[in-house]
C-alpha cells in the first residue's frame, strides 16, 4: 500500500521531489505540487472518510471545492482545523491529517455498525425515532455517533488580517473564460482589473488538460497577465460572499500551503472587495449519477479522474469504467487513452451517441454499452464489480439483460451544474435550461456578467439525457447527498409526507445542508423532488444560496481585532494614579473606572462601605472625568435648551446651575444632568457618564433635521476636561488649601452654583452640585492636569482623612439619597410624571421635546410604574435589584426593585424601585418577591438619608 | 455594504454612516393642539416601500452631518443625495 504509483510524464508535479506526510497515523510520501487527495490516491488510500450518519466508507469523489467525502481533520492542538477537503490541501512537508467521524479509524470503523440500522434512520430520523421519552435522552448518543470533524479546543495560534481592495472590474475565476475576460477588460489601461482565483495556481480546468495547445495557451495568458500593470492577480483566494453594490468578501490563504508555523505574519487575509463591475467565471461542477450503491470508494466524478490523471499524473486503477449520460465523459475517456491509460468500458444510458465518439472509443479499444444503466455496485471497502442492465434492441423492458463487469474505478458524469452560488447571492435569479438539465443565469440587478461554463457555455454540446435517479430499482441505496447520507428514498419520503417547498425538503431531508451546501447534490435532489411531486423543475424552484460559498475560518472574520484590540478602551487621565492607590477596575460604558480602592486583604464590599462612610464623615475623592460634558453655543442656545429639557431654562442665570430632565419625542426620559449657564449664549450640559455621545447625537439631530433655523452649535468636550469630585463635610477645607482665585466660602459659592477661575495657576471650572448628598465640588481642569490634581488633592487632604472612592461607593451614596440614576431606576417607559416632575411640566409654558406625548392616554394611566423608595419591614432584611413587587392577589407583578444596597450609614437595606401608581400609594405595604422569598416592605420617599438636606448645604 | 456619497466628505463606506429612517416627517406646528391620533401618527407611522425611499443618514464617523438620501429598497441603489433643508428631487429609475 505504501508504494506510490508512478506518475505520468505530463503531470504538473515535481516528479523527483519527495514530500513526507501522515494520514491517520501512517507515514506516506507524495510530490511537490500534489494535493492531499492526489497524494492519498497515489499511495492507494481508497477510504478517506466515513459518512455523517451511517458511517459508510467513502472515497474521494471530486478534485476541488465540490468534494463531499474527503473531509479531514488537519493538524492538531492550536493549529487544528476540522472538515478540510483533502482536495484543497496542498501537500507540505510534515502534513498531519486524520479521517473524521470514525473510531478507531476510517479504515476500520466500529461505528460502521450503525449502517445496519439504516432502516431506523430515515430522513428526519431524529424527529421520529428518538422521541421517546424525549429527544434530550438520545441527543448525547446521536451527537457522538453522527458528526464530522472536531471543533478546536485551544485558541487559534495563527493570525489573520482584513483588507479592503477596490477595482473597476473584478473577475472571479482564472480559468480560460476568466483569463480571457480579464485580458479583455485590461485593454483599457485606465481600468483597474482584479483577477481572483481560488486554486493553488491559476488556470482552472486547463490545469487538468493534456492538450498541448491548451497548455501553451494558459502559459501565454498567464505571462500576459503578469505583464499588465493594471491587472492584479489574487491567487489562493476564494470569493465567498457577494453583497449589495458589488461588494465581495474573499478569503486569501496566505500561508496554508506552507503548513503551521510557516513564519508568515498572517495565515489568511479576509478581503473586502469593492467592484465596479463583476465578471463571474466560476466554472461548473460535475454532477454524480444516482444509482444503487453509488457511494462506494472508487466511484469518482469523470472531471476528477481527468484532473488526477493529467494534472497529478496518476493512473488511478487497472480497470477503469465510465458511466455517463452526456458527451463530456467520453472526451475524458478518450483523453485518458491518448496518454496511455487503459479505459475498459464506457456505459451510457443514452441509446444513441455521436458517431465520432463511438468510433473514437472503438479505435481506442474501449468497450461501450449504449442504452445501459448501472443497477448496482459491489465491493467491500471499494468498488470491485458493476451490475449493468442493457435495454434490448427491440426496447421491450421486460426482457432486459443483466451483466456483471469488473471495475476498480468508476468515472461518472450526470451532467454539469454551473457554479452560480455567487450569482444567486448577488440577487440574481436562475433559469432552468432543459437541454442540459442545468440552472443558468437569468436576470440580476447588479452590474454583473457571467461567462464560460458558469453561464452554461460548455464548449461543445453535452447532448445530455436526463436521469435523476435509476428507475425500476429500489431508491433506498441511491445516494444523492454523500456528505449527509441522503438517498433518493429520503426525498421521496419527504414528498409523500407532503413537503412541497424545496426549502422545506432541504431541511427535512438535510439534502444540501452539509458543509458543502450540496455542491454535488442540489440539482439531483431537485430532479428527484420534481419527479416525486409530478412537477417540472422550474415549478419546484431552487434553494437560495447564501454566503459563504466555502467555509471560512472564524479567525479571518475577527482579523486582528482580538484581545486588547477587540474594543478601544477609555482610560482616565489619572489612570496611573488610581493604580498607585490600589484601585480595582471595571468597564463602565467605554471607560475603565475604579470600582473601589481595597486595602490589602480587604474585600470589595468592605472597601465600598468604608469609602461611603468616609464621604459622609470626612471627605472622599472621586475621579468623575467620564461625566458627560457638552457645550452648547449660539444666539439661540437658550431657546434650544428650553425645548430640550422639561425644566425652565429661560430663567437660568449666568453662573448658576439647574437640574434638567431630557425626554425623547415619545415622552420617555432619556437623560438627566446639571445644566450650567456660562454666558448668555453659552451653556454647559452634563450628561449621564457614558451618555455624552448619545445625547450629542440626539441634540445634533434636532438641530440639523428639525429646527434648522436655530443658530446653535453643540460640541462634546467630555474628554477635554478631567473632573475630580471632592465630596464630604471637609471637602471645602481640602480645596481651600490649594491656591485658587475663586471664593469657595459657603456664603459666596452655594449649592448649584458654578465658578470659573484658576487653580494652582491653571484654568479650572468648579461646579457645586451633589450626587452624594454631601457638599461636593466638581473640579474640572484641562485633562493633562487631571493626574497632578488627583495627586495633590490626595496629598493635601491626607491630614483630613481624604479617601479615594470608586463608582460603587458613589452608587451606594446616591441610592441612600434616592437620587435617580437614569437607565437603572428608569426603563423604556418612564415619563417625567413617574419621577415626581408632573407639577413642573404643568408650570412650563412652551413646548419641549416629548411634551405632547405625556398627555397621550398611556401617559395618564393611573397604574404607570412610578419611582419610589422601598423600606423593608424587617430591619435585617435584604433584597436585590430585579426583585418583583407583587400585586395584591400575588398573581402578577406590580413593579420591581431597581437599586438595592446595604447602607453602612443607616445600617439597613436601602432600596429604590418603580411600582404601579406608587405616587398615590406612599405608606402602603407591599410584598417583595425574589428567588422564592416573600418580604414585606413599605412604599416610602426615595430619600432615606438626611431628607432635610442639611449635609448638602453645609 | 453599500457606499454613500456624503455631501461634505465624498464617497464613503456605509459603515461610517448611521441610517435615521424615513425623512421629511413633518412635526406638527403646535403639538399641544393636535389630536392624539395625529400625534401618534407623527410619532409612529412610517412608510415601508418596495422601491424608492426617502430617508435620512448621518455621517457618524466623519463630519457628523445629517443629509437626505433616496434609496431603492430593492437594489439599495442610491439615486439622490441632498441637504436636510432641500425638498426631495425628482429621480428617474428605481421603482416607485
Amino acid at each position: 500500500m505504501n508504494q506510490t504509483i508512478r506518475r505520468l510524464p505530463h503531470a504538473r508535479i515535481e516528479a523527483d521531489s519527495t514530500v513526507e506526510f501522515f494520514f491517520d497515523g501512517r507515514r506516506y510520501t507524495g510530490k511537490k505540487g500534489d494535493s492531499l487527495a492526489s497524494a492519498l490516491l497515489a499511495n492507494g488510500v481508497g477510504v478517506v472518510g466515513r459518512s455523517f450518519k451511517l458511517h459508510r466508507p467513502r472515497g474521494i469523489l471530486g478534485c476541488g471545492t465540490e468534494e463531499p467525502n474527503a473531509l479531514v481533520q488537519l493538524e492538531s492542538g492550536e493549529y487544528t482545523e476540522p472538515n478540510v477537503r483533502a482536495t484543497l490541501i496542498p501537500l507540505y512537508p510534515g502534513l498531519v491529517a486524520k479521517g473524521q467521524n470514525a473510531w478507531p479509524s476510517v479504515r476500520f470503523d466500529l461505528l460502521g455498525a450503525v449502517g445496519l440500522c439504516k432502516r431506523l434512520l430515515p430522513a428526519s430520523f431524529y424527529y421520529k425515532t428518538f422521541m421517546w421519552p424525549n429527544w434530550r435522552s438520545w441527543e448525547w448518543l446521536v451527537r457522538r455517533i453522527a458528526g464530522l470533524g472536531t471543533a478546536p479546543q485551544a485558541a487559534d495560534a495563527e493570525r489573520y488580517v482584513k483588507q479592503n481592495i477596490h477595482a473597476d472590474v473584478v473577475v472571479v475565476g482564472a480559468g480560460r473564460s476568466g483569463l480571457e475576460a480579464a485580458l479583455e477588460a485590461a485593454r483599457d489601461p485606465a481600468k483597474r482589473v482584479l483577477l481572483i482565483d481560488s486554486q493553488e495556481e491559476p488556470g482552472g480546468r486547463l490545469l487538468g488538460s493534456p492538450v498541448p495547445e491548451e497548455r501553451s495557451w494558459l502559459a501565454n495568458a498567464l505571462s500576459e497577465v503578469a505583464q499588465r500593470d493594471n491587472i492584479t492577480l489574487l491567487c489562493r483566494t476564494t470569493v465567498n460572499g457577494y453583497y449589495d453594490n458589488n461588494v465581495l468578501a474573499a478569503l486569501e490563504r496566505r500561508s496554508n500551503h506552507l503548513g503551521p508555523r510557516s513564519g508568515n505574519a498572517f495565515r489568511e487575509c479576509f478581503w473586502r472587495v469593492f467592484a465596479g463591475r463583476v465578471i463571474l467565471a466560476t466554472g461548473a461542477i460535475e454532477r454524480p449519477l444516482v444509482f444503487p450503491n453509488n457511494d462506494r470508494p472508487g466511484i469518482m466524478l469523470a472531471s476528477a479522474v481527468r484532473e488526477y490523471t493529467h494534472r497529478y499524473g496518476l493512473t488511478l486503477a487497472r480497470e477503469i469504467v465510465f458511466y455517463t449520460n452526456n458527451d463530456s465523459a467520453w472526451q475524458v475517456a478518450l483523453e485518458l487513452h491518448r496518454v496511455g491509460v487503459k479505459v475498459d468500458a464506457i456505459i451510457d444510458i443514452r441509446g444513441a451517441v455521436d458517431s465520432a465518439l463511438v468510433e473514437g472509443a472503438r479505435d481506442a479499444g474501449i468497450n461501450h454499452y449504449l442504452g445501459t444503466r448501472v443497477i448496482n455496485t459491489k465491493g467491500r471497502s471499494g468498488i470491485r464489480r458493476l451490475k449493468i442492465q442493457r435495454a434490448p434492441a427491440d426496447g421491450d423492458p421486460s426482457v432486459q439483460s443483466v451483466e456483471s463487469l469488473p471495475c476498480e474505478l468508476l468515472a461518472i458524469s450526470g451532467g454539469w451544474t454551473p457554479t452560480l452560488h455567487l450569482y444567486s447571492q448577488s440577487g440574481g435569479k436562475l433559469q432552468y435550461r432543459e437541454s442540459d438539465a442545468c440552472l443558468i443565469p437569468d436576470c440580476n440587478n447588479q452590474n454583473i456578467s457571467v461567462v464560460g461554463r458558469a453561464a452554461g457555455e460548455f464548449r461543445g454540446e453535452l447532448n445530455l439525457q436526463c436521469q435523476w435517479l435509476t428507475p425500476d430499482v429500489p431508491p433506498e441505496n441511491q445516494w444523492v447527498d454523500f456528505q449527509y447520507d441522503v438517498t433518493a428514498a429520503d426525498i421521496q419520503l419527504a414528498a409523500r409526507e407532503n413537503f412541497v417547498s424545496v426549502e422545506h425538503v432541504k431541511r427535512y431531508t438535510t439534502n444540501g445542508m452539509s458543509v458543502d451546501q450540496g455542491k454535488t447534490s442540489n440539482v439531483n435532489g431537485l430532479g428527484i423532488l420534481a419527479l416525486a411531486t409530478d412537477r417540472e423543475i422550474p415549478a419546484v424552484g431552487t434553494t437560495r444560496f447564501r454566503p459563504p460559498f466555502h467555509p471560512t475560518t472564524i479567525g479571518a472574520y475577527a482579523g486582528i481585532e482580538l484581545g486588547a484590540l477587540y474594543k478601544p478602551v477609555h482610560l482616565l487621565p489619572a489612570h496611573k494614579a488610581h493604580l498607585t492607590c490600589g484601585a480595582s477596575f471595571d468597564d463602565y460604558g467605554s471607560w475603565q473606572r475604579p470600582v473601589c480602592y481595597p486595602k490589602p486583604g480587604e474585600a470589595e464590599a468592605a472597601a465600598i462601605a468604608r469609602e461611603a462612610v468616609a464621604v459622609r464623615e470626612a471627605v472622599g475623592l472621586l475621579d468623575y472625568s467620564p461625566l458627560g460634558k457638552l457645550e452648547v453655543v449660539g444666539p439661540d442656545a437658550r431657546a434650544f435648551l428650553d425645548r430640550v429639557y422639561i425644566n425652565n431654562m429661560v430663567s437660568l442665570k449666568h453662573g448658576a446651575a439647574r437640574y434638567g430632565l431630557m425626554l425623547n419625542e415619545a415622552g420617555i426620559v432619556i437623560d438627566d444632568g446639571v445644566v450650567v449657564c456660562l454666558a448668555e449664549d453659552h451653556f454647559l450640559l452634563h450628561t449621564t457618564s457614558g451618555g455624552a455621545a448619545v445625547i450629542h447625537r440626539h441634540l445634533d439631530e434636532w438641530l440639523q433635521c428639525e429646527w434648522t433655523d436655530l443658530q446653535v452649535v453643540v460640541n462634546n468636550c467630555t474628554t477635554q476636561w478631567a473632573t475630580m469630585m471632592l465630596s464630604g463635610p471637609k471637602a471645602r477645607d481640602v480645596l481651600q488649601q490649594l491656591d485658587c482665585d475663586i471664593d469657595l466660602s459657603r456664603e459666596s459659592f452655594g449649592h448649584m452654583q458654578y465658578r470659573e477661575g484658576h487653580l494652582l495657576g491653571q484654568r479650572c471650572r468648579i461646579l457645586r452640585a451633589s450626587f452624594t448628598g454631601e457638599v461636593s465640588f466638581e473640579v474640572s481642569v484641562p485633562a493633562r492636569y487631571g493626574q497632578s490634581l488627583w495627586k495633590i488633592l490626595m496629598q493635601r487632604g491626607a491630614n483630613m482623612g481624604i479617601t479615594p472612592f470608586g463608582i460603587e461607593a458613589l452608587m451606594l451614596l446616591r441610592t441612600e439619597k434616592g437620587y435617580l440614576h437614569i437607565g437603572a431606576d428608569t426603563d423604556g417607559n418612564t415619563m417625567p410624571q413617574d419621577l415626581g416632575w408632573g407639577g413642573a411640566i404643568a408650570r412650563k409654558a412652551g413646548d419641549f421635546i416629548g411634551s405632547r406625548s405625556l398627555s397621550l392616554p398611556v401617559g395618564l394611566d393611573a397604574d404607570r410604574l412610578q419611582f419610589t423608595g422601598l423600606e423593608l419591614l424587617d430591619p435585617k432584611g435584604q433584597t436585590i435589584s430585579g426583585a418583583h413587587i407583587l400585586s395584591a392577589d400575588e398573581r402578577t407583578t406590580n413593579g420591581y426593585v431597581t437599586s438595592a444596597v446595604h447602607s453602612p450609614n443607616l445600617n439597613r437595606t436601602v432600596a429604590l424601585g418603580i411600582v404601579a401608581g406608587a405616587a398615590q400609594r406612599q405608606g402602603e405595604e407591599v410584598t417583595v418577591f425574589y428567588d422564592g422569598l416573600r418580604q414585606r416592605a413599605r412604599l416610602v420617599s426615595p430619600c432615606a438619608y438626611d431628607p432635610e438636606g442639611n449635609a448638602l448645604n453645609g | 455594504m453599500i457606499r454613500i456619497e456624503c455631501p461634505w466628505c465624498g464617497l464613503r463606506s456605509e459603515s461610517e454612516f448611521t441610517c435615521g429612517g424615513q425623512s421629511h416627517i413633518v412635526r406638527p406646528e403646535n403639538p399641544a393642539e393636535v389630536s392624539d391620533e395625529i400625534w401618534a401618527e407623527y410619532l409612529y407611522q412610517r412608510e415601508n416601500p418596495r422601491g424608492l425611499h426617502r430617508e435620512r443618514w448621518r455621517h457618524t464617523y466623519g463630519c457628523r452631518q445629517w443629509f437626505n438620501v433616496i434609496r431603492d429598497t430593492v437594489t439599495h441603489e442610491i439615486l439622490a443625495v441632498y441637504h436636510m433643508t432641500d425638498s426631495a428631487p425628482e429621480v428617474s429609475g428605481g421603482r416607485e
